[in-house]
């Protein structure tokens, strides 16, 4: 008997703490969540507030302006002022010290209201005022359409680049038997952890010295000869491939390059996309290369670059820096929205095959 | 694998090579080409220009005036310079705060996101990932604001929940206190944790299910689990997200130049390498000290993946060794 009623139980029982082990994961994680997600409702609700709001005491966490009054021609503050039947939002008329007189908003025709007290003691009725012409204003002071020019030219020509060169290497590295060639592999996936700083003091005085400091040129150009990270992830993919159509291309008689631009390239669409995304949002990030290159050429920063100056000119508008940040995240947080899947397929093969 | 190795070692029998051989080789390298050149280009030849400028007293502005002055900036560097064994220690010091954490968070989110009782799993994922997108300068802005030691969120709310007192001079100075500041960076970095999570997650998902119905079938807790069987599987990742992470603290420069210009505020502490490195090179222009300060730099990150790739005998599993 009883061992029956045991064995019935048992999975009964294993189902429901499942699901209370489901109950609390869940609620972990979103408690984890919303913390982790703190900074940026606080970058929101910032970038919404007036300039004034930041000095005054008592002032809400919410973008709010405090609520005025308008009365008989005049406007008066409005303050919370504590009734016999609780709370009311009343307009301060005539400021006495004992006491003072107020107009009750909800209903002014009621006239003057004497209250017993000190008016200064009360807190100020503050009203939801988001400012969104904020996002406008630091739109316009940081001149945002040429810094966003900037940026997206780079990242889209430098995307171009990085992909097709890394799409031809890639090839070679895939499908052909070439003496060395795994030598030639390791020393190009070394390169990826090689610190940048190893090599930029020479590569540096060669720009200065053929004039390329100061223009976009040297943050271009070394984009169209392929980098390992890439290298690597498309060759993974086009080594997925199958070798019979090329093979039956080249039976015909085309040449490899013929094969790479009608068999391989198009077969590569994912990984290309991949790379191109994480091409795109590196070059968005880009910071030590244009801080270098392009400094003292405001017209020609980008955003990252951009934003930086803006933070330390403006360093006291709180808000009108968070709305610039926000307003930059804009784009790399659309397509990630829309290439989520792909991008993150890419970061898992570049992060674990390796 | 073992029929490209039987292919391999039947075509090295082939001593000349035939013409077709040859000819595909020599395909082969014009597609590797883009890169050879760019490696000659934009890594080897600089890299050993690099190592001739340190051995010069050297300014970009007036360059007809460098002077061969040998190892006397290697000597600066090593012996004399404070700041380089500071800055060095500094940044050792933010990885072993930063690194930890970060790993820690993102191994963490990939653990609650693989067991199977979270409701909602690819909308987490997807929020967790989702500032990882928002451009760095951005998120050291917008963390800048919200560890602000009077109005930021963090504080306020810490005083709201605890009622210690947190905010203002006498609290919590995130960003100028320099017992603080390293965790601070921290968080910005926790904004980036999209990667990592995914890498491990992938990794969590390739771990052979009948290794935790085996356990199971023993009694064997959740925390058994974890400690005997997932966290084991997945060495190898952890590893290599180890060392990525380390060569990427060594060139930590964004957040402290963003915040302060480089000026190490708090107490020196942010004067992290990168930070030094660009400092000598590119606002006092000694570039040939700069240059000594960068061959240091890949010597220690040398060293340090050596000394990694050293230790991971002890701890770090692959799978593939066991099946041989």
């Amino acid at each position: 008997m009883t061992d029956n009623t045991l064995k019935r139980r048992k999975p009964l029982s294993r189902k429901a703490r499942n699901r209370i082990t489901a109950v609390l994961v869940t609620s972990l994680t979103l408690a984890i969540l919303f913390v982790f997600l703190i900074p940026l409702a606080y970058g929101i609700v910032t970038a919404l507030k007036t300039d004034a709001q930041f000095s005054q005491i008592g002032a809400p966490w919410w973008p709010a302006t405090e609520a005025q009054f308008e009365y008989e021609g005049q406007t008066y503050p409005v303050y919370r002022v504590p009734m016999e039947d609780g709370i009311r939002d009343m307009a301060l008329v005539v400021r006495g010290r004992q006491e003072s007189q107020f107009i009750d908003i909800d209903s002014p025709e009621a006239g003057l209201i004497t209250w017993q007290g000190s008016w200064r003691a009360l807190d100020r009725d503050w009203e939801l005022d988001p400012q969104w012409a904020n996002f406008r204003t630091a739109w316009n002071t940081i001149n945002f359409p040429r810094l966003l020019y900037n940026t997206v030219r780079y990242a889209a020509i430098t995307t171009f680049g990085a992909v097709f060169s890394s799409a031809l290497v890639a090839y070679g590295f895939a499908r052909f038997r070439i003496p060395k060639k795994n030598v030639l592999f390791m020393l190009m996936l070394s390169t990826v952890i090689l610190p940048g700083a190893v090599t930029l003091i020479p590569t540096y005085f060669v720009y200065l010295q053929i004039g390329w400091v100061g223009t976009w040129l040297p943050l271009m150009v070394p984009a169209f000869f392929a980098w390992g990270t890439n290298v690597f992830l498309i060759r993974q993919f086009i080594m997925s491939i199958p070798m019979d159509l090329d093979e039956a291309a080249m039976m015909d008689g085309a040449s490899p390059l013929r094969i790479f631009f009608s068999i391989i390239l198009p077969q590569s669409v994912p990984a290309l996309t991949a790379v191109s995304l994480f091409h795109f949002f590196w070059a968005w990030n880009d910071y030590f290369n244009p801080l270098i290159y392009l400094v003292g050429h405001p017209e020609k920063f980008p955003i990252t670059i951009g934003l930086t100056a803006f933070n330390n000119l403006y360093s006291g508008r709180t808000n009108l820096i968070q709305a610039a940040s926000l307003i930059s995240a804009v784009i790399p947080l659309f397509i990630f929205f829309f290439a989520q899947r792909i991008f993150m397929q890419g970061v898992v093969i570049t992060g674990v095959e390796k | 694998m073992t029929a490209t190795t039987i292919k391999k070692t039947l075509l090295k029998s082939k001593q000349p090579m035939t013409d077709i051989r040859k000819k595909e080789a020599r395909w082969g390298l014009f597609f590797l080409s883009p890169w050879m050149i760019g490696f000659i280009l934009f890594y080897l030849l600089p890299m050993l220009a690099s190592f001739g400028f340190s051995l010069l007293r050297f300014n970009p502005a007036v360059p007809d005036e460098s002077i061969f002055i040998g190892f006397t900036n290697w000597q600066r560097a090593i012996m004399v310079d404070r700041e380089v064994r500071l800055s060095f220690t500094r940044t050792l010091h933010f990885a072993a705060i930063s690194l930890p954490i970060g790993l820690g968070f993102a191994l963490f989110l990939a653990i609650i996101l693989n067991s199977k009782n979270v409701i909602g799993k690819t909308l987490y994922r997807t929020l967790f990932y989702m500032p990882s997108m928002i451009p760095l300068v951005a998120t050291v802005l917008i963390w800048n604001g919200v560890l602000n030691e009077q109005t930021g969120w963090i504080n306020v709310l810490i005083e709201q929940l605890t009622g210690i007192q947190a905010t203002g001079t006498g609290g919590l100075r995130w960003l100028a206190d320099p017992q603080l500041v390293y965790f601070a960076y921290t968080m910005f970095g926790l904004w980036g944790v999209g990667n990592a999570m995914i890498i491990f997650l992938a990794g969590l998902q390739g771990v052979p299910t009948e290794l935790y119905e085996a356990a199971e079938i023993d009694g064997a807790s959740w925390l058994t689990r974890l400690f005997r069987i997932t966290i084991p599987m997945i060495t190898s990742v952890i590893f290599y997200q180890l060392v990525l992470g380390v060569i990427g603290t060594l060139q930590y420069f964004l957040a402290p130049f963003v915040l302060n210009a480089g000026t190490g505020f708090p107490q020196g502490m942010t004067r992290f390498y990168m930070v030094y490195f660009y400092k000598q090179s590119f606002s006092f222009f000694n570039m040939g000290y700069g240059a000594t300060l960068a061959w240091l730099m890949f010597i220690f990150s040398l060293i340090l993946t050596i000394v990694l790739f050293g230790t991971a005998k002890y701890w770090v599993y692959y799978a593939q060794e066991e099946r041989k």
